[in-house]
């Protein structure tokens, strides 16, 4: 079923909204398996805004979808379901975070990085960025504040489309766009360091 | 338009979302300053190298976890 979906919020011949919630409300494991499979990487990156290990958003990721299996009978169809789903996500990974930030003193999780990453995962693309720039990426992505992050993480890491970011995190667009552009200009800030150290490009 | 109202205004531009009155602003301060051309070039390079970062998935363990929890689910629900 999952063959030729396309991933990073397309719309090709992802089945809409109503014929995956009926699927998920008469229990069809297909449709959920599908669901987990598409969004799940997308939900752990942006759980990982907010808290501070891969393990962490792991089980973000996982009470996320618990909560929707348990709610999925509520959903009324007033924004996408994903946009529902994510904001779900949300929620569990700020409550979280705010919990960890409570109990773990910041510099015992400021070396926690890289994710641990299998080299090639992700398609073609992923393997053919340099490793050394997608580390590079990946730290200065790493020390933008989370709201930065979770922004920069949605739009250009994920690909969603800027009314679907201020609806997911509940911010106005003037806010959406100020978070994206500072976070992108530090992560290209990172980029140009490392380049003018190399002398290009 | 000076370069540093430049840099500030570069998303806004990627958004589509300059008024009428920057943007003609935004293009001529492009085409006359090499620095911004090629501040222009970094920025939009990062952005795609974000998009081409890959993303691991759930473990397996969770993934089969979550799956049994859905099963579970739908077999409680009254018909
Ligand atoms: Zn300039």
């Amino acid at each position: 079923m999952s063959e030729g979906v396309v991933r990073l919020g397309g719309v090709t011949d992802f089945p809409p909204d109503p014929v995956i919630v009926a699927g998920l409300r008469s229990g069809d494991e297909e449709v959920f398996a599908l669901l987990l499979d598409e969004w799940s990487r997308g939900m752990l990156r942006l759980a990982r805004s907010y808290v501070s290990t891969a393990a962490s958003a792991e089980e973000v990721v996982q009470d996320t979808w618990l909560a929707v299996i348990r709610a999925v009978g509520t959903f009324e169809g007033r924004s996408s379901l994903r946009t529902w789903v994510y904001r779900i996500l949300v929620n569990t990974a700020r409550r979280r975070g705010e919990r960890e930030s409570r109990t773990i003193p910041v510099s015992s999780v400021g070396g926690e990085r890289p994710d641990g990453v299998p080299p090639g995962e992700g398609g073609p693309e992923g393997a053919a960025l340099a490793g050394e720039v997608r580390e590079l990426i990946d730290k200065a992505v790493g020390t933008l504040p989370s709201r930065q992050r979770a922004v920069i993480t949605l739009r250009d890491m994920e690909g969603y489309g800027a009314d679907e970011v201020c609806e997911i995190l509940s911010i106005s667009p003037a806010n959406q766009r100020v978070l994206l552009h500072r976070a992108r200009s530090a992560v290209r800030d990172h980029l140009a360091a490392y380049y003018d150290g190399k002398g290009g490009p | 338009m000076n370069c540093d109202e430049f840099a500030e205004l570069v998303t806004a531009y990627l958004d589509d979302a300059l008024d009428d009155s920057s943007r003609p602003l935004f293009l001529d301060h492009m085409a006359q300053c090499a620095g911004c051309t090629g501040y222009y070039g970094q920025f939009t390079s990062a952005i795609s190298a974000l998009g081409a970062l890959p993303a691991p998935g759930l473990s397996p363990q969770t993934r089969s976890h979550l799956l049994t929890a859905f099963r579970e689910a739908s077999s409680e629900k009254p018909e």
